[in-house]
């Protein structure tokens, strides 16, 4: 059974061929178009391959090793479940976002910056998934992140993307460094680094622990938990918007993969507590990353501080299935491992195409910041359309994805009052109404994105000029909103196909959905909760016509343009409409104070006096101030101290190495 | 011959939540002005008004979209399928299994989406104003309610509304301090969603403390007409769950035959006329809120709803 993975296997292969190909054509005009063509077909081969092999037998592993890497260990490859469901989840969001690519791309202005890097990109993430043993994820990872790193500063010129650069950079290293303690943790004293060997072996509880505290620390860096997040919103948004959308819609994802994988498979029965931590961690991300982002006014940044909380709300989910499993409840485990699963694959739909939305607003209108747009529905139709399809979605609104994946987590927190641990039963109902608080915020959120860029009118010249973009984009665009409908609509399909996933790592599944009567979702019992999207949307587009065709039936037709009603004022200036910073301004007020410590100022002129009145608001990121700013403090502190020893004489330096020495050797004797 | 009087049972809510809706507004309009001594409208002022809109012209903002124009069915259509799926007179009817009560909360949040998104679409500030006090309100409306379907369903064990509705008229629920907390929670949530005195004034236009109309200020003709009567339904739906929930006494089913379901309609109507009578006094006696004393108010239904919902996990009994 090694020929699949092996077959699969050739896929990074072939990227990396790409890579080096596109390394040294990257300066020709037709390019652009042969490397995101060759990503394209690659990513569809990989994904039919594993399409196959999930037809066949879902459950089966396939594993190989290559005579790579280490000397005398080899790097192991394995394809099971999990894998084949975040390989899914990588070459559906690779494969799309090249076809995006292949019409944005022309639009780069330095492609040579791009190209390389991109299916050097892919394939790292590709490979993170198929990993076997420790050594090779970590190369993979670490692959990964410098590949995107590279793509982050492809407009280098930028000081702002610099500086997120070299606070990724830092990020990036720091994650992978929690890793590789963590899996040498995993190791153990007998160092196999084998995954096999480390499933087989179980750590003991002080070691467990430790491991999943340094797997938050590394996967979840890399995927955004706060209070690691702080250069996530910082560099997803610096890359090209495409190279956003694979950040933000699939490498948090392929973190996900890495914790999931760890601490899941190779961990074997986690601790109660566990589960406490990882609903805490997730639930307070959800809260404040959605809060970040309705404070926000750059639509790309918004975008990622909105992944933040998406990220949240499955960390939350996975920390409810690990307390079920930790109970040995494996059904409401498998209820809550499912939904988590089910959001990963909702979140990469939704928030690529939303990023693909905002490069196609940036084509268009050669701006990001949300204060400049607006009026963008009447000059991008089919943009509009889309990206509209995109924020229902990650909303949570019914009858489409988003809903549906959350509405299996809200199932979950429902099986929680049967938990014996009081730690648990305190924190779930509190987690759960963070998860609601953060789904109704996200709607509020979207309200903005969409209403303050595409609404209204436009807020300055180049919005008012801007052009629909290329049929390139707008067909990836119509895909990934397309799949959003169809996975809120058949959620059973979906929650059927994750059965073997959950079936492998927690020993149960959700009962078959596909068989109950007219499609719904059945998590328990009928009786206790049903949802049927398919029906809800028929329902909603019946009676939405019904009325239609009433109305046009019977009531008048005249319609009359006029202007709008300014209460007998002339608003003829677009910027006395409500702006981004306006429309947020309630729910600063009433949560910004202590997420944020946000204080409004308002500084008045002296009577008869000309210039205008000012609103100051002045907001403060907690996460900076608590951890970042003491720990840069201290580095700051410390190499000022160590400075003065660059610019000692010969004698001071030979007697510091003399005093070194001593203390070695000092250190050796004593040592028992 | 069971499926077709389930059908018809469905099809009969589905028309009576249409047609019930905008007598019950008139009913509370007639008490309030009452309570007031005055003589009020007429009890069917509001079917002549809906006559009246749909035959008047549209008149459009100039730079109004598509969406602009599509809005109002959708919000139409999302608020007239969450009221046909909560059990007005008899439970157990024929698509309840479509979608539990998160599914119909959700629902009406897509309805607010679209409204507070039509409010931008003209970009005048009066709808941007409305647009942003609505979702500030939803932002602590929805988790509270989200929470107080926690409560129901820890105390009933499904969130599937006819599930709920029998439970709760079953003799084992008893006095229960968690449902109490519901209630009240529920009851200012009903309030602040349906835009009633004291966070919002259904009858004022043009003030600058105004929400919901705020939003809907540029719409006219037809698309008012539908707007109006999809907040008509949300109020019906709001004392429907209310009623359903919290009195669910002569609550007839689908399977019980006629007699049942006469029984039930009968029972609704005495239970809707009771609660728009409290709604009017209550209406009549507080004085609205300024906006920013909204979120104070919303913050203590949802706390509220937060520790009606700690209670249960703790104990199922409480």
């Amino acid at each position: 059974m090694s020929s699949t993975v092996a077959l699969l296997l050739c896929g990074p292969a072939a990227l990396l061929a790409t890579a080096i190909l596109a390394a040294a054509v990257s300066r020709l005009a037709a390019a652009t178009r042969l490397v995101y063509g060759a990503a394209l077909v690659i990513s569809a081969t990989l994904l039919a391959i594993v399409a196959s092999h999930l037809a066949g037998n879902p459950g089966a592993v396939s594993a190989t090793t290559l005579p790579l890497g280490l000397p005398f260990t080899g790097a192991r490859f394995r394809l099971d479940g999990l894998s084949a469901f975040f390989l899914v989840v990588v070459n559906l969001g690779g494969g799309i976002t090249s076809l995006y690519g292949l019409g944005y791309g022309r639009h780069e202005p330095a492609p040579h910056r791009v190209l390389p890097f991109y299916p050097a990109f892919l394939a790292g993430m590709n490979l993170v998934v198929l990993a076997d043993d420790a050594f090779s994820f970590l190369l993979s990872w670490e692959f990964m992140s410098l590949a995107s790193w590279a793509l982050v500063m492809a407009h280098h010129r930028d000081e702002a993307n610099r500086r997120a650069g070299t606070i990724y950079l830092v990020m990036a290293s720091f994650g992978t460094l929690a890793l590789l303690l963590a899996f040498g943790t995993l190791a153990g004293p007998a160092g196999t680094y084998a995954f096999d060997a480390m499933r087989t072996a179980h750590p003991g509880r002080f070691a467990a622990g430790a491991v999943l505290v340094l797997m938050l620390l590394g996967a979840g860096s890399k995927a955004g938990l706060v209070p690691l997040h702080a250069w996530l919103p910082l560099a997803h948004p610096a890359a090209p918007s495409h190279v956003s959308a694979l950040m933000s819609g699939i490498m948090t994802k392929v973190a996900v993969y890495g914790f999931i994988r760890v601490v899941f498979d190779l961990l074997g029965e986690p601790a109660w507590w566990s589960g406490i931590a990882v609903l805490l961690i997730g639930g307070v991300t959800a809260v404040l990353g959605i809060l970040h982002a309705l404070m926000e006014k750059d639509l790309k940044r918004l975008l990622a501080y909105s992944t933040i909380e998406n990220i949240g709300v499955i960390f939350a989910s996975l920390g409810l299935a690990l307390a079920f499993k930790a109970n040995a409840m494996p059904s409401a485990a498998a209820l809550a491992f499912t939904a988590a699963l089910f959001h990963v694959l909702n979140h990469s739909f939704f928030k690529s195409l939303l990023f693909f939305g905002a490069g196609a607003v940036l084509t268009a209108a050669g701006e990001r910041d949300m204060e400049k747009l607006g009026g963008l529905i009447h000059r991008l139709p089919v943009t509009s359309f889309v990206f509209l399809v995109g924020c229902v979605s990650i909303s949570a609104l019914p009858p489409f994805n988003g809903f549906a994946s959350e509405w299996l987590i809200f199932q979950a927190i429902l099986r929680s009052p049967e938990l014996p641990q009081w730690g648990l039963k305190v924190i779930v109902p509190a987690v759960g109404g963070m998860l609601a608080l953060s789904a109704a915020l996200a709607a509020a959120c979207f309200v903005k994105a969409f209403g303050i860029t595409f609404l209204g009118r436009a807020r300055s010249a180049v919005a008012e000029r801007a052009r629909e973009v290329d049929r390139w984009s707008l067909a990836a665009m119509a895909v990934l909103a397309a799949f959003c409908l169809i996975a809120g609509i058949l959620p059973g399909l979906v929650i059927d196909g994750l059965s073997p996933v959950t079936l492998s790592l927690i020993g149960d599944r959700m009962p078959v959905q596909m068989a109950e009567p007219w499609l719904s979702i059945v998590p328990i019992a009928e009786s206790r909760s049903s949802y049927n999207g398919l029906l809800v949307f028929v329902f909603i587009a019946v009676s939405a016509s019904l009325a239609a065709f009433f109305i046009h039936r019977f009531a008048s037709h005249a319609l009359r343009r006029g202007i709008a009603w300014g209460c007998g004022f002339d608003e003829a200036v677009p910027a006395a409409q409500y702006t981004a910073v306006s429309f947020a301004q309630p729910i600063r007020r009433v949560f910004g104070g202590f997420a944020f410590r946000a204080r409004e100022t308002v500084e008045m002129p002296a009577p008869g006096a000309l210039e205008p009145a000012r609103l100051k608001v002045d907001m403060h990121d907690p996460a900076w101030e608590i951890f970042y700013q003491p720990i840069t403090g201290a580095i700051d502190f410390a190499t000022e101290r160590l400075n003065h020893l660059q610019f000692l004489t010969i004698r001071r330096y030979l007697t510091l190495v003399f005093v070194y020495l001593v203390i070695l050797l000092l250190v050796l004797a004593l040592w028992p | 011959m069971a499926v077709i009087l389930e059908l018809a049972v469905q099809g009969a809510q589905m028309l009576s939540v249409l047609l019930l809706a905008p007598l019950l507004i008139g009913f509370v309009r007639k008490m309030k002005a009452r309570l007031v001594r005055r003589q009020g409208p007429s009890l069917i002022q509001p079917y002549r008004d809906l006559v009246r809109l749909m035959r008047k012209e549209v008149v459009l903002a100039d730079n109004a979209s598509w969406l602009f124009r599509v809005t109002p069915y959708l919000i139409f259509a999302a608020t007239w399928v969450a009221a046909a799926l909560v059990p007005t007179f008899a439970t157990g009817l024929e698509f309840s299994w479509a979608a539990d009560l998160i599914v119909i909360v959700a629902l009406l949040g897509s309805a607010r989406f679209f409204q507070a998104l039509a409010g931008m679409d003209v970009g005048t500030s009066f709808g941007g104003i409305g647009a942003s006090r609505e979702v500030m309100i939803a932002s602590l409306a929805e988790p509270a309610m989200l929470l107080i379907v926690f409560s129901l369903a820890l105390v009933a064990g499904a969130t599937q509304l006819s599930t709920v509705a029998a439970f709760m008229g079953s003799p084992e629920v008893g006095l229960r301090v968690s449902l109490g907390m519901s209630l009240i929670a529920l009851v200012m949530v009903a309030i602040a969603e349906n835009a009633r005195i004291p966070v919002d004034n259904p009858a004022t236009h043009l003030e600058l403390t105004m929400v919901h109309e705020a939003m809907i200020l540029e719409y006219s003709g037809r698309h008012l007409a539908m707007i109006e009567l999809a907040s008509f339904l949300k109020l019906l739906l709001y004392m429907s769950l209310i009623s359903c929930v919290f009195l669910p006494w002569g609550l007839g089913s689908a399977v019980g035959g006629s007699k049942s379901l006469a029984i039930g309609a009968v029972a609704y109507l005495g239970k809707l006329a009771v609660l728009a009578i409290l709604l009017a006094v209550f209406e009549t006696a507080v004085a609205k809120m300024r906006v920013f004393r909204v979120p104070d108010f919303l913050g203590a239904a949802l706390m509220l709803a937060l520790l009606g919902t700690l209670l249960l996990f703790v104990s199922r009994s409480l």
